[in-house]
């Protein structure tokens, strides 16, 4: 953070703010706090990996090495939660927060304070977190889904998460009332909506989805807060309650909760396979519908999670199909992406190289998907690996991705350098190599019926085990090459110009790099 | 500070509506989690079932065995007077259980009852159970509660025992006199 204080865009002469710590502290600045959303969330990737490198250390060999079991829970359950609030959300935001005022031609954000507040409640939830696994009992143990009655039965560890997701729930709330009232409210004279960046797109539809899904979570851990200390019976089914419920408000929540973490990913992708395709985006206006569909069946299709709890076969036929449906709209994005490619001069510099890598195994994620969509293979299939493999192949190779994409793709501009190359494509092709060496095993021992969430395993699925280890430690090294190219690209390299990439278009490349501290004082006119 | 243009005021004040509208939907979800589950019948665990052909199959044998148990370190003894009884599909049963409270508090239980296999639930009608209200016993006190059941004569020709197993969970916060 220091190295990015040192060179973030405060060049600028009409730039009045306190210097030091308390800069950082008090910025109601757009660019300032997407900076701040942006280290935080890689201090927590880097926390949530290290959880995840120490799981598989206990998994590298069958039978019980390094971890008592009761840790080991905490572990999947500390890391789930840290990577899907910590990191991959607070990623996004940032970027928002960045890009989304410079690509409408906004001075800033709506609600500058409001934004502050929206970053600083974080760093406290993800202490609390951290803090969790240090008090009697340890961190909560349940799993990132705090199923009932698990969680209306742990130690303190479970409030202090409760507390956490309150927080974190507050300030996304608080983050996508924001981006909304800037998209709908401040955009430059002439920017109509069908104008808009496909980014700015996904965000607003994403923001939606938050506001209307968080305060359902929010719900849902408040009720399990009462069954635990204040004698209500939500989840307890010798009061009256029902813990299978419990499931089915998390996932209402959880559904539309990962489209929340893959539509902006949706839309970095679709601002820099144009860029280095050299041709407009193919299907601007179904890219729009598709998202939207996207986000309106998510509200559809919750109960696929819980195909075994026992539902009526209407009920498991109704959220079967609603959830196949899915992947027609997610299809048109996919052809969208290769059409647009198809026939353009491509270049292959980083982000492009991991917004193909998104495409691509993305949409082998997406796959794995409409598999587990299948009820009766879901029902064979529920809680193994091959689920674990799913959803890391749309949230790492997905999301993270997309992240990294979007951040060569705007270093130069937030930073006034060129990043370097040769770490770059180090990196992408260190991070696909070893993420297929760390996850594609896990689809086979999942077919073969191995348990997630279990510290030990049979011995026919050593080897697997084996590999999937060594690569997680390769594919978490391979971040490090990130950290150094962004220090590297914070700190020097070639001077990056206005429009940083020849075929870039948008508002966003008309301002200098760096980026002033002020941008679109007055409105820029949209043709 | 610039003030906020009343546009972003406006906006806001919708935006900060729908998310109490949906955080009180989540709770909302669960009276409407409740209807549904009545409605289809699907978690009626606290209502007497309705029999409506009670013909006896007097050429099948269906033999039930009962199992208790106790959750939450209830201070009860709790058992079935009969282990298992042996009778026809369609025929009414009445057993008992016997409740007994060892502390010196009174304590308030529910029971949960379940079936084994699982699929013979949808067969199994218990007309009287004492899993149908919570349970109240003083110090010392001893119960005996009937649990009136038939089982319908579509159970699969398959499955000839029928496990009855109930849990009781000590409903706290409910009765609370120390001593």
């Amino acid at each position: 953070m220091e190295a990015a204080h040192a060179h973030a865009p405060g060049h600028d002469d009409h730039a009045h703010h306190p210097s030091g710590i308390m800069r950082w502290i008090q910025t109601t600045n757009h660019k300032d706090i997407g900076t701040l959303y942006l280290w935080f969330s890689f201090t927590m990737f880097m926390v949530g990996g290290v959880l995840a490198l120490m799981l598989r250390v206990e998994l590298f060999q069958p039978g019980l090495q390094v971890w008592r079991p009761e840790f080991f829970n905490q572990l999947t359950t500390m890391h789930g939660l840290i990577m899907v609030f910590g990191a991959i959300m607070p990623a996004f935001v940032g970027f928002a927060n960045w890009q989304i005022p410079l690509m409408i031609g906004a001075p800033d954000m709506a609600f500058a304070r409001m934004n502050n507040w929206s970053f600083w409640l974080l760093p406290p939830a993800a202490l609390l977190l951290v803090i969790s696994f240090f008090v009697p009992g340890g961190a909560t143990a349940a799993g990132w889904t705090i199923y009932a009655p698990l969680s209306t039965q742990m130690g303190p560890g479970m409030d202090l998460a409760i507390f956490a997701l309150h927080i974190m729930g507050a300030s996304s709330i608080m983050g996508s009332i924001n981006i909304v009232t800037t998209i709908l409210n401040m955009r430059a004279p002439g920017m109509t909506l069908m104008k808009m960046p496909l980014f700015v797109w996904t965000w607003l539809i994403t923001a939606y989805l938050l506001i209307a899904v968080m305060p359902v979570l929010a719900g849902a851990i408040t009720m399990i807060l009462t069954d635990r200390h204040f004698g209500t019976n939500f989840f307890n089914a010798a009061g009256g309650g029902d813990p299978v419920m419990f499931q089915h408000i998390f996932w209402f929540f959880g559904h539309p909760e990962v489209y929340i973490l893959i539509l902006p990913a949706f839309g970095i992708v679709s601002q820099i396979i144009p860029t280095f395709a050299r041709k407009p985006l193919f299907g601007y206006v179904s890219m729009v519908y598709a998202t939207s569909s996207i986000a309106i069946l998510s509200f559809i299709v919750w109960a696929h999670h819980m195909f075994t709890t026992g539902m009526p076969a209407t009920a498991q036929l109704f959220f079967m199909y609603a959830t196949m449906l899915i992947a027609v709209p997610t299809g048109v994005k996919v052809f969208n992406w290769i059409a647009t490619m198809w026939k353009g001069s491509m270049t292959f510099e980083t982000p492009m190289l991991f917004s193909i890598g998104f495409v691509f195994v993305f949409s082998m994620g997406g796959f794995t998907g409409l598999v587990l969509a299948i009820t009766p293979v879901d029902i064979q299939l529920q809680d193994t690996y091959y689920v674990v493999a799913h959803f890391h192949y749309v949230l790492v190779a997905g999301s993270l991705f997309a992240i990294f994409a979007g951040a060569y793709y705007w270093l130069p501009k937030w930073t006034g350098h060129m990043y370097n190359e040769v770490l770059g494509k180090w990196h992408f092709w260190l991070s696909m190599v070893f993420f297929n060496i760390t996850f594609f095993p896990m689809h086979f021992t999942g077919l073969a019926g191995m348990p997630r969430r279990v510290p030990d395993y049979a011995l026919q699925f050593a080897d697997f085990n084996m590999i999937s280890t060594v690569g997680a430690f390769g594919f978490g090294l391979a971040q490090l090459v990130f950290l150094w190219a962004v220090l590297k690209c914070i700190s020097g390299g070639e001077k990056a110009a206005a429009q940083a990439w020849e075929g870039a278009e948008g508002l966003e490349w008309t301002v200098p790099s760096p980026a002033p501290y002020h941008t679109f004082e007055t409105p820029p006119a949209v043709k | 500070m610039v003030a906020v243009p009343q546009t972003n005021l406006t906006t806001l004040r919708k935006l900060l509506v729908v998310a109490l509208m949906m955080f009180g939907f989540g709770f909302a979800l669960v009276p409407f989690y409740q209807k549904i589950c009545e409605v289809t019948g699907i978690n009626n665990l606290l209502k007497a079932d309705q029999v409506s052909n009670t013909q006896i199959d007097t050429a099948r044998w269906l033999t039930v065995e009962f199992d208790a148990n106790l959750r939450s370190e209830l201070p009860w003894t709790f058992r079935p007077v009969e282990k298992s009884v042996r009778f026809h599909p369609g025929e009414l049963m009445q057993v008992t259980f016997e409740l007994r409270n060892d502390s010196k508090r009174a304590v308030t239980g529910q029971a949960i009852p379940s079936y084994a296999p699982q699929l013979a639930a949808g067969y199994f009608k218990k007309l009287e159970c004492f899993c149908f209200t919570q349970q109240t016993l003083q110090p010392g006190e001893v119960k005996l509660m009937p649990v009136v059941f038939v089982i319908e004569r579509g159970l699969p020709q398959d499955v000839n025992t029928v496990t009855l197993s109930y849990t009781f969970f000590e409903v706290e916060g409910k009765v609370r006199n120390p001593g």
